[in-house]
């Protein structure tokens, strides 16, 4: 990617940014993220289809902000990212430079958030064929086979809040596990508490998750999460017609309404 | 320590579990669960997971779970019943851990008995028995030679199994919990032969020296610099903590309703933001470098130099786990680098 | 079980569920006693996880009711409601929690008759369903 290493270089030596946040060679045949803060570090930057880590989780981590003006590679996910925190007023338009990498692996310039949305507008948005069959697996079973599914599978959760800490939506400062009077959410990893905190997750995350999977990547007991997230997304989609991380100027689903909305099951 | 050195027939494992258990013994064993593999309670040698180099998460759920009840009370009118627990622990083998996780216990045990003798940690760990298989591979990730211990380390456990070539283990039955294992089924146990197990074992290069470590980190507690340059990367979640052996750090919550409630021990994490956050809203180590400093001076100084204990054992988990790829070796080999 | 007594605990709005719960009393008309009633300022402060506590503390039926879309005292806050509902809803059965024990109403205060009916109809429902086995057994498991 030795494009994107020019550029990289190029606007730190130039004192546009003071830290670019890309990826590097990794331990175990992986890449990591890294933060390139002069040219000599851009040169060691790496682009590859390994490189899937959602960057722009660390758009809202204090000690990166404090290293001064950011730019960051942004694949499709952290676009949309980019974008839907931007529609939830976290980031300002121009307030971090954007090093688009397209599909195919090419360096894109979007200089603007209306840059990036015509960017993503060309690119489909939608679950691919495995991630529905995933989804289609557990609509087909029934109730109860779906409750003992994810039974089995939040009693592995340790609560390590891993999926919170690599998720870039979940930027509160104050999460609500913190609420402690009562203590809302079980900080116990017993049955109900992890019931209850991805319940929650997947639900203060709805209209707002672009789909990234690093939640599920980041679990270290292996639990589907990504699961939920899509699964909501698709119900957002379905019923109020809308997606996260479209446009930089996008209503929250769920803190907006339209008197004409439906649903079947309110007597 | 006088170690009893005895082969296991390759298919008296089977047998072996079915005596264990007619003891009345619980066995936990590593078992495959999608692409990760946990401590199980197992019936059968034949559920445990095969060909694999290190369990996601460690045993130490056996002596320290994840979540255990320490009291439970009930509201009668303005007066308060409070109960604490009688049950006795489940007589538990724990079956197939590596030498590293064995050699954990003695570290937990130092903390849990330290200042304040920890009853429940006590009475598990005075119920459970340690029968670790020795390595036979390792990857980049293991550094157990570094901190004292080693692929077929005997240091921890009660019986330690070395896969020979013929596909018998050779046996070294270490304490006197091993010794009472044996006598529930001497039958299975052959006489040792001559063969050394090192050629069976796992070639772990020693990647640093510990006390040269000790000494890096002792002058290098102010480098702000370097922290942060190690820690930009991590997530600040508790995925390390949780994983560890050799981990210690928990919570108490009381979870209770207007009849009564019960006190709930749970593991924490000294990498999540709010570990700790004081009443008064101060936050000591309010940032993820202050955090990541934390961890490493504390299993690597601060233990050591209170406990004796070097709180790593070189397992290799945190690292694997870790979404953010920190890799605790190379941080170390980083900091024996410096000044 | 014919003796088996339902715990249904109904999430209501102060200004049109509640009040039409006081109407169906000062009209005398009887209707099933399982249920107890949780009074809250508005729909749109039933939060998401209040049903879930009702089942963790050993509810066996949940109902949620409030004003007509239109009629909200607060203008806006039952519309809100509603779309926190569609999806709870669906991630209430992807996750294999029972809906059939979840019931939602739009009942204002005028409509002591019709609480009355629901009311009946839902304790049948419920009844006929049974405790609610699989939840009460999460709520303690996990626990060493």
């Amino acid at each position: 990617m030795e494009e994107l290493r020019k550029k990289a270089a190029e606007l730190l030596s130039s004192g546009t940014v003071k830290v670019v946040i890309g990826f590097a060679q990794g331990s175990g045949g992986k890449t990591r993220a890294a933060f390139a803060q002069t040219p000599d570090q851009a040169a060691k930057l790496i682009c590859d289809e390994r490189c899937v880590q959602n960057l722009a989780v660390y758009l809202s981590k204090s000690e990166v902000k404090s290293l001064g003006k950011i730019a960051v590679v942004a694949k499709v996910p952290v676009l949309r990212t980019i974008l839907q925190l931007a529609a939830e007023n976290q980031l300002k338009d121009g307030e971090i430079v954007v090093l688009g990498i397209s599909p195919e692996g090419k360096l894109v310039e979007l200089p603007d958030f209306k840059a990036i949305e015509d960017f993503l507008a060309k690119i489909p948005y939608e679950l691919t064929p495995e991630q529905k069959a995933e989804l289609e697996k557990l609509e087909k079973m029934s109730v109860e086979e779906r409750w003992n599914y994810w039974q089995e599978q939040f009693a592995k959760c340790v609560k390590c809040y891993a999926c919170r800490a690599a998720c870039p939506l979940c930027y509160c400062e104050s999460c609500l596990t913190q609420c402690n009077q009562p203590q809302w959410i079980p900080v116990a990893p017993h049955q109900v508490g992890n019931m209850e905190w991805h319940i929650v997750r997947a639900m203060h995350l709805t209209g707002r998750c672009i789909g990234c999977g690093d939640c599920e990547r980041a679990c270290p007991v292996g639990i589907p999460l990504s699961l939920l997230n899509r699964k909501l997304a698709e119900e957002v989609f379905k019923n109020f017609k809308t997606r996260a991380g479209v446009a930089a100027k996008e209503e929250y689903a769920l803190g907006t309404f339209k008197p004409e909305d439906k649903e079947n099951f309110i007597k | 320590m006088n170690i009893e050195k005895k082969v296991l027939k390759k298919d008296s494992l089977e047998a072996l579990f079915s005596k264990l258990k007619g003891a009345g013994r619980r066995i936990l064993a590593p078992v495959q669960k999608a692409g990760e593999i946990f401590f199980e309670e197992v019936n059968s040698p034949k559920e445990m997971a095969k060909d694999y180099i290190q369990t996601t998460l460690s045993a130490r759920g056996a002596v320290f779970p994840r979540c255990e009840a320490l009291l439970k009370y009930e509201f009668e009118g303005k007066e308060v019943k409070v109960e604490d627990r009688k049950d006795a622990p489940k007589p538990t083998v724990v079956f197939g851990l590596r030498p590293c996780d064995a050699a954990s216990f003695a570290v937990l045990n130092s903390v849990f008995t330290w200042d304040y003798q920890d009853e429940l940690f006590k009475s598990r760990l005075a119920n459970t028995a340690l029968i670790s298989v020795s390595c036979a591979k390792s990857d980049e990730y293991c550094f157990c030679t570094s901190v004292g211990g080693g692929p077929g380390e005997t240091k921890g456990s009660d019986i330690l199994l070395t896969e020979l070539g013929s596909g018998d283990y050779l046996a070294e039955v270490i304490t006197d919990k091993g010794k009472e294992i044996v006598s529930l089924a001497p039958e299975l146990f052959g006489p040792a032969t001559d063969e050394a197990k090192e050629k069976y074992l796992a070639k772990v290069a020693r990647q640093f020296d510990i006390k040269e470590l000790q000494g890096k980190l002792a002058k290098n507690f102010d480098n702000t610099e370097l922290w942060l340059s190690q820690s930009l990367r991590c997530l600040g979640c508790g995925a390390c903590a949780y994983v560890c052996p050799a981990c210690v750090c928990f919570d108490i919550q009381d979870e209770a309703n207007r009849s009564g409630g019960v006190r709930l021990r749970c593991w924490d994490s000294c990498g999540l933001s709010l570990f700790t956050l004081h009443t008064s809203g101060h936050n000591p180590r309010s940032v993820q470098s202050q955090r990541w400093r934390q961890r490493v001076m504390h299993k690597f100084s601060y233990m050591p130099d209170r406990l004796n204990y070097v709180a790593c054992v070189g397992c290799g988990r945190c690292s694997r786990s870790c979404s953010a790829d920190m890799n605790l070796l190379e941080h170390l080999k980083e900091i024996m680098e410096t000044k | 079980m014919s003796d088996f007594e339902p715990k249904i605990i109904a999430f209501v709005c102060n200004w049109c569920t509640y009040a039409g719960a006081d109407l169906t009393g000062t009209s005398r008309i009887k209707y099933s006693p399982e249920v107890r009633m949780i009074r809250l300022p508005c729909t749109g402060r039933i939060d998401f996880m209040l049903l879930l506590k009702a089942f963790d503390q050993g509810a066996d039926g949940v109902i949620v009711s409030g004003c007509h879309p239109g009629d909200c005292h607060y203008t806006s806050g039952n519309f809100h409601a509603r779309r926190r509902w569609i999806i709870f809803r669906e991630l209430m059965e992807f996750v294999g929690i029972d809906t059939r024990r979840v019931f939602f109403a739009w009942i204002s205060a005028a409509e002591g008759a019709k609480w009355a009916q629901f009311v009946n109809s839902v304790a049948e429902d419920v009844k006929k369903l049974g405790p609610y086995e699989s939840y009460k057994k999460a709520a303690g498991a996990g626990i060493e």
